[in-house]
C-alpha cells in the first residue's frame, strides 16, 4: 500500500476516535456506519474465502474448463447463473470468486455473466425483493436484464479475450 | 446466511476427512487471499460509511418521491449507483416508497443500479478487474439498469 493511502486511513480512524471522544455528531454517525458495515462483511467474507480455498484445492481445472470454459457453449452461461444464484453478499464476494474461476480456466464471457448475475439473481435477495415490490416487478427485472447480461458479457468477453486480458489479484 | 455457514462447515469437515493436507492448504489459500484484498475492503468500508452519512435514507426518499418520473428514474439510477445498502434495508425502503406513491420504474432504476453498479465497491473491483474493465463493466450495468427501468415502466403502464 502507498504511504499516502496509509496516512489517509490513519487520519480517518483518528477522526473517528476523536469524534467519539468529544461527541462530534457527524463523526459518530460515520463511525457507526463503518462498524455496522464491517460486521455485515465479517459475517460473510471469512466463510466466502474458505469456500474459495476449498474450491481451489478440490475442483480440477479440467472440470471448470469443461463446464465454464471455451468449449462449454451456452451451458456455461446457465452454470454461471446457477452459481450466481447461490452467491451470498453481493458484488464484493463475486469478484474473488470470479478470480478463482478465471484461474481455473473459465472463459471471460462466462465470468462477466457470473458477476452480473450474482448482482441481480441471488436467490435470497430475489425472494426478498418480490415480497416487498411484488412478483411481477421481480419477473420483469429478471426477464429483461438476464438476456442483456448474456449479450453484453459475450461481447465484452470476446473483446477482452482478443486483448489477452487477465484478471489480477489485489493490485 | 446460515446455509452458507452450514455449507462451509460441512465442506471443511468432509475435506478434512478425505485429506488433512489439502484442507490446510485450502485454509492457507483462504487466509492469504483474504489478507491480500483486505486493504481494498477497508477503503470500500470507509467510502461507504462517509457516503451513507452524506446520503441518508430520508434524503433518498425525498429525491425519489419527486413529481417527474423520468427525472426520478435518472436520480434513482445515480443514487443507486452511489449508495450501497444491504438488501434487508434497501427493499423495505423501496416498499415504503412504493406505498408513498413512487413509481415502479423509479424504484427499479434505484434498486437495479444499487445491485449492479458499484461506485463504492470500486476499490475492490479494481483490484480484480483492473481500472479500465471496472469502468466498462459499470457503464454497461448502468445502461442495462436503465433499460430494465423503462421496461418496468412500460409493463406497469407508467410510461405513457
Amino acid at each position: 500500500m502507498k504511504l499516502g493511502k496509509i496516512l489517509l486511513i490513519c487520519g480517518y480512524f483518528g477522526f473517528l476516535i476523536a469524534s467519539f471522544l468529544w461527541g462530534f455528531e457527524p463523526g459518530v454517525k460515520i463511525g457507526r456506519n463503518f462498524i455496522s458495515f464491517s460486521i455485515a462483511m465479517l459475517q460473510i467474507l471469512p466463510c466466502a474465502f474458505v469456500l474459495i480455498g476449498l474450491f481451489e484445492v478440490w475442483v480440477k481445472k479440467e472440470t471448470v474448463e469443461k463446464h465454464l470454459g471455451v468449449e462449454s457453449g451456452l451451458r456455461g452461461y446457465l452454470w454461471s447463473v446457477l452459481l450466481a444464484g447461490t452467491t451470498v453478499g453481493g458484488l464484493y464476494v463475486a469478484f474473488p470468486v470470479a478470480y478463482s474461476l478465471h484461474r481455473k480456466g473459465a472463459r471471460l464471457s462466462v465470468i462477466f455473466s457470473y458477476i452480473a448475475a450474482s448482482a441481480i439473481c441471488r436467490v435470497p435477495m430475489t425472494i426478498f425483493e418480490a415480497s416487498f415490490l411484488g412478483v411481477k416487478f421481480t419477473v420483469i427485472r429478471l426477464v429483461v436484464s438476464l438476456p442483456l447480461v448474456f449479450v453484453s458479457s459475450m461481447l465484452l468477453g470476446s473483446f477482452l479475450e482478443k486483448k489477452r486480458y487477465h484478471l489480477t489479484e489485489g493490485k | 446466511m446460515y446455509y452458507m455457514y452450514i455449507a462451509t462447515g460441512i465442506g471443511v469437515i468432509i475435506s478434512f476427512i478425505i485429506s488433512r493436507e489439502k484442507t490446510f492448504k485450502a485454509l492457507r489459500i483462504a487466509y492469504k487471499r483474504l489478507v491480500k484484498i483486505l486493504p481494498a475492503f477497508i477503503t470500500m468500508l470507509i467510502l461507504v460509511s462517509i457516503v451513507l452519512f452524506l446520503i441518508p435514507e430520508q434524503l433518498i426518499s425525498t429525491y425519489l418521491g419527486g413529481n417527474n418520473r423520468y427525472a426520478g428514474v435518472l436520480i434513482g439510477a445515480v443514487l443507486g449507483s452511489v449508495v450501497l445498502m444491504p438488501g434487508f434495508i434497501a427493499y423495505p425502503l423501496c416498499g415504503i416508497l412504493l406505498q408513498k406513491g413512487v413509481a415502479y420504474m423509479v424504484l427499479s432504476a434505484f434498486s437495479t443500479t444499487m445491485m449492479m453498479v458499484g461506485v463504492l465497491t470500486y476499490p475492490v473491483e479494481k483490484a480484480y478487474l483492473g481500472t479500465k474493465v471496472t469502468v466498462i463493466r459499470n457503464l454497461i450495468s448502468f445502461a442495462i439498469a436503465l433499460v430494465v427501468a423503462l421496461a418496468t415502466g412500460l409493463f406497469f403502464g407508467e410510461v405513457f
